[in-house]
């Protein structure tokens, strides 16, 4: 467990309001500390993660690797706040969301968080552009007119350019897996998870997505952690982090 | 557009078809709902203004005797309510009228009172030269009484004119049954007789107010007629009142009975029964008709329920970019709403359309009134009520499932164990 100490009261500070340890917290968009996970119910109940530590920096891409039933996806569930852990703490950007209401993990959600699922969901009865304009319409920061506009740069950025006004279902598996990138971008978050972003892609749009998302880190100083099967994908990351049995291990 | 809404819409064509069907049930329940609340409110209108027309607003008749109670004349002090009602119970009362003029200007007096008719009431029986038949005689004076009632109109569906009576010292207005019976035309003469008394009449003018009582046994004749034929020199048999406001015939007739001193009934209580059947009548509409609106509310129900099941995936996809739960319970209160909204318009264009088209109807309903179209009452009111069933069977049948929606686990659903 993580030790107050920033505070210059002198004084621990209440539980909930616990920072993470001192040392560049500053370019730190998302920790987490010894998550642990059960998943299933009774006699199934299985220990899916073992204390789970991990830190995602500004500006750096991260993958996390490891075979089929790690633990990737429901690591990355965690982080991104759509699952709460059985114990263990995340902090995004300072702030402890582990144990925050459902109201403030939504909201942290919509602002810093842009989630790619494993098996790209889209939202079936609207266009690519629709798509992209969900996030931002939460959000609720730019006029409709803005947000057409970045939401078709961004599918311009992920070369779907000219088809924006496609149906969700009018759309390749690759294809609405670069919607789905897109649209994880909209908010501009502070984070990027992407479970498999290139797992239905060719070599050459593999290479666009990747690219897209590095040149993001470095040029917005987002925080990007990837789950990834693809070797050539993890070797151009800043950091991998190898998993098994719901552990990392170095 | 809040983008709510904008999900709402589109998940809505999710499931047309099924959404269509509830979306026609609405239309009809409600629909129906203001038909049959037009069609029964109309007859029931129809009726009062019938009974209006013939026996007035209120009736002014029987002196109470005071004497019985020396208490209540001499105007001293109840003890308790009990006694009033004890007083009340005790009451005898005085056939007639004793000084019906004196009691005509201050029945004038009362705000509400709009025209007051001496009536002088008696039986005779009526002979033709082919038949001879049992009928009642009221002595009235014309212009009061075309004040009190609608005789004016039901001579003009009848024959005859009333000039032809007003000017007539022998004539009478007779019931169309009763004319029909003695096999009498316009210009005809007959014989009346009461007690010993036998004078012959000019039918000047046949009336069809459409209540069969009314039109087989009155005979309408000039006041001073009536008390010769009749031997009632001085007195009424009842005053006949019409009132501006009709729904304040009760508060009336009981402030006349007391500051009068005789019985006055208002045609609320007069007519009770018939009333309480209308009344009865317009409630079984309302219920039958509101299970329409109850079905297409299950209907309604079992189709969000679905669109919930098959849109877990999107719901989650929602909640992953930041929509709270009350975000997804709003898409859900939404896609009833609009049902809802289009449900009702559609629902009033066809209940006002069925009802206009029933109005020109034609039947013939003679007996305690005389119709010839179906009668339809217009009231806001329907419309009202009709939307406010609906909309409280369909947004209760939107809310369960909108709850359940709010309900769902983002994680439980992408990991795929949500129930
Ligand atoms: N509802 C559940 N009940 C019990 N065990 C579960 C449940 N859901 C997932 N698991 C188990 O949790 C483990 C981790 O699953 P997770 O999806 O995180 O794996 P992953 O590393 O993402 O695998 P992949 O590379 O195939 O996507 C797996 O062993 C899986 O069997
Ligand atoms: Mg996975």
């Amino acid at each position: 467990m993580p030790l107050p100490s920033s505070d210059s009261s002198g004084l621990p500070p209440p539980a909930s309001r616990l920072s993470p340890p001192a040392g560049g917290s500053a370019d730190i968009a998302l920790r987490c500390e010894n998550l642990h996970r059960y998943l299933g119910q009774g006699e199934g109940r299985v220990h899916v993660l073992r204390g789970v530590s991990f830190e995602a920096r500004r500006g750096n891409v991260t993958a996390i690797v490891g075979p089929s039933g790690c633990g990737k996806s429901t690591t990355l569930y965690l982080l991104g706040l759509l699952d709460q852990p059985d114990d263990g703490s995340i902090w995004i950007r300072d702030q402890l969301m582990s144990n925050s209401s459902d109201l403030d993990r939504t909201a942290a959600r919509g602002e810093h968080i842009g989630f790619v699922f494993q098996f790209h969901f889209l939202m079936q009865e609207f266009s690519a552009l629709d798509n992209v304009m969900m996030p931002m319409r939460k959000l609720g920061q730019l006029t409709e007119e803005e947000m057409a506009a970045r939401a078709a740069s961004l599918l311009s950025d992920v070369g779907l350019g000219d088809k924006t006004h496609r149906l969700a279902t009018q759309l390749s598996g690759g294809e609405q897996q670069r919607v789905a990138i897109a649209r994880a971008l909209a908010n501009q978050p502070a984070i990027i998870l992407a479970d498999e972003p290139t797992g239905n892609l060719d070599a050459k749009n593999s290479g666009i997505v990747f690219d897209l998302l590095t040149r993001l880190a470095k040029e917005n100083g987002q925080a990007v952690v990837l789950v990834t099967h693809n070797p050539d994908i993890a070797n151009r990351c800043d950091e991998i982090k190898p998993m098994r049995d719901g552990q990392f291990v170095t | 557009m809040s983008t709510n809404l904008r999900i709402a819409l589109r998940f809505l064509t999710a499931r047309k078809r099924s959404m269509l069907m509830s979306l026609s049930g609405i239309v009809f329940g409600v629909g129906f709902f203001i038909v049959t609340q037009a069609q029964t409110s109309g007859f029931e209108e129809f009726f009062v203004k019938t009974i209006l027309g013939t026996n007035g607003a209120i009736r002014i008749e029987d002196k109470i005797q005071a004497t019985m109670f020396p208490m209540i004349a001499t105007g001293a002090h109840f003890e308790s309510k009990f006694e009033v009602a004890a007083a009340r119970e005790a009451r005898k009362y005085v056939e007639g009228v004793e000084e019906p003029d004196v009691m005509m200007d201050a029945l004038r007096r009362f705000r509400n009172v709009s025209g007051v008719s001496i009536v002088v009431e008696g039986s005779v029986v009526a002979d033709s030269s082919f038949k001879n038949d049992t009928a009642k005689v009221y002595g009235i004076r014309l212009d009061d009484h075309l004040a009190v009632s609608d005789l004016a109109a039901q001579v003009s569906r009848g024959s005859g004119s009333l000039e032809n009576f007003r000017t007539t010292p022998q004539g009478v207005l007779m019931g169309q049954e009763l004319a029909n019976r003695l096999q009498l035309v316009v210009g005809d003469s007959l014989i009346l007789r009461a007690g010993t008394e036998q004078r012959r009449y000019r039918l000047a003018g046949i009336y069809a107010s459409g209540v069969r009582d009314i039109d087989r046994v009155r005979i309408f004749m000039h006041l001073g007629e009536a008390r010769s034929l009749l031997k009632k020199t001085t007195g009424a048999s009842f005053i006949q009142v019409a009132l501006f406001d009709r729904n304040r015939a009760p508060q009336d007739a009981e402030q006349m009975e007391q500051v009068l001193k005789h019985g006055a009934q208002s045609w609320q209580e007069r007519e009770v029964s018939w009333l309480e059947a209308f009344h009865a009548l317009q409630i079984s509409a309302a219920l039958t008709v509101s299970t329409i609106i109850l079905i297409s509310g299950l209907g309604m129900f079992n189709t969000l329920a679905m669109i919930v099941i098959e849109k877990t995936k999107e719901i989650a996809i929602l909640r992953s970019m930041g929509y709270t739960r009350q975000d997804i319970a709003r898409i859900f209160i939404w896609l009833g709403t609009i049902v809802l909204v289009l449900g009702t318009m559609g629902g009033w264009a066809l209940g006002a359309s069925v009802t206009y088209g029933v109005s020109k109807y034609p039947i013939h309903l003679r007996g305690i009134f005389s119709a010839d179209n179906f009668q339809v009452h217009w009231s806001i009111w329907h419309y009202v009520v009709g939307t406010l069933s609906a909309a409280v069977v369909v947004m209760t049948a939107a809310i369960i499932p909108a709850r359940r929606a709010a309900r769902l686990e983002p994680g439980d659903i992408i990991r795929g164990t949500s129930q």
